[in-house]
């Protein structure tokens, strides 16, 4: 800090007393950012944790009802932190499924994050294995979308760590509060899945869908893959999943090549 | 016993699938090309996780009025356009939802 008026010294001295008095309560300017990147990025989650709610409910009453004891519903959640493997699985479980298909079939369906660690990685340089693998446990569709946004508008990667983190701890503390309160829940509802609140992820994706469509490239890439998702739907373990979206993000590449004017005009107006 | 090795395995599943791409390649540059194409990787697959579950519902394709999630969705789709806002999508998506249930006789 530089201070222009006469008295800056005693201002200076003033102000180092104040701080070594409350220590305890100090904060650096580096930890009110900190602070302040967790917390954006806890808030910026906060509607995907509404759309996570019944989700996580009906996954504990599924879980319950498949043949899992609480305690290991209560684990999964707990250590595998995937919502759609989470649910496959308790349907395999209740299929009487050898466990190994059930962990070849996680592996599948979450192949989709290979993709989201590919596009975090380059934003989170030079940080320590200490940082990236809580921040890679806990990484899933939604903390994603919010930080592929959110990292548009932050520089650092201190900055966007402390995001990440916040959107990520939200989004599992969330997850862990709904299983349980479906494992409690669960023995009372009858048929859960006919309840039709697992929709609520449905219309949680097509609200964060929407707002990402800002051209003919993106509007390309989600046609085709959703085309080829409805067409590959058939293939086993959403392995049409991964198919249709690498074929929509070659889409959005080959449009993005074949409409120059599109690319004149950015650079025109930057 | 079995719930442990089921848990286990699916815990390291998942985490084969998250962990190993973002610290190897937040160590190096990445090609113009490849961070390019990352930029389609959110929409792509959203797209492809929402579409088979309105339009396949049971695996056998349904664009009907009475299929109520098709109908609920495409107002959320509505209401994602025309606000932005995502909390609002998924209540008013829910309670669109909500509602064609109760009036559609299934």
């Amino acid at each position: 800090m530089k201070f222009a008026a006469p008295n800056s010294r005693i201002v200076a001295i003033r102000s180092r007393e104040l701080r070594l008095m409350s220590k305890p309560l100090q904060r650096t300017p580096q930890s009110t950012t900190r602070r302040a990147e967790f917390l954006t990025g806890a808030r910026d989650t906060f509607p995907l944790l509404v759309g996570a709610f019944p989700f996580g409910i009906i996954f504990g009453a599924l879980a319950v009802t498949s043949g899992l004891t609480p305690w290991a519903a209560a684990a999964m959640s707990a250590f595998v932190f995937a919502g759609s493997a989470q649910f496959i699985a308790v349907g395999l479980v209740a299929a009487g499924t050898p466990i190994l298909i059930i962990v070849l079939t996680t592996f599948v369906v979450n192949a989709r994050h290979l993709l989201y660690g590919a596009t975090l990685a380059p934003h989170l340089t030079k940080l320590q294995a200490r940082w990236l693998l809580p921040l890679g446990f806990w990484l899933t569709d939604e903390s994603f979308v919010v930080a592929a946004k959110g990292f548009e508008s932050r520089k650092s990667a201190e900055n966007k760590k402390w995001y990440l983190l916040g959107s990520e701890v939200a989004m599992y503390t969330n997850w862990q509060i709904v299983t349980w309160i479906g494992i409690v829940a669960g023995q009372a509802i009858p048929n859960p899945r006919s309840w039709g609140l697992d929709f609520a992820l449905v219309v949680t994706f097509i609200g964060m869908l929407i707002p990402m469509i800002k051209g003919w490239p993106t509007l390309t890439a989600v046609l085709v893959a959703g085309a080829a998702a409805l067409l590959g739907n058939a293939l086993p373990h959403q392995t049409g999943l991964l198919i249709a979206a690498l074929l929509g993000i070659a889409a959005g590449m080959a449009t993005e090549r074949t409409w120059p004017a599109k690319a004149s005009q950015r650079k025109a107006r930057e | 016993m079995k719930e442990f090795f089921l848990i286990a395995g699916m815990a390291a599943a998942t985490m084969a699938t998250r962990i190993p791409l973002l610290v190897l390649l937040s160590r190096r540059k990445l090609p113009e090309s490849i961070s390019r194409a990352l930029r389609y990787v959110a929409p792509a697959v959203l797209a492809a996780i929402i579409l088979p579950i309105v339009l396949l519902p049971d695996g056998k394709l349904s664009v009907q009025i009475n299929n109520a999630p098709l109908a609920a969705s495409l107002v959320a789709v509505l209401v994602s356009w025309r606000t932005r806002n995502l909390l609002l999508t998924i209540l008013l998506g829910m309670a669109a939802l909500l509602v064609m249930r109760a009036l559609l006789p299934l």
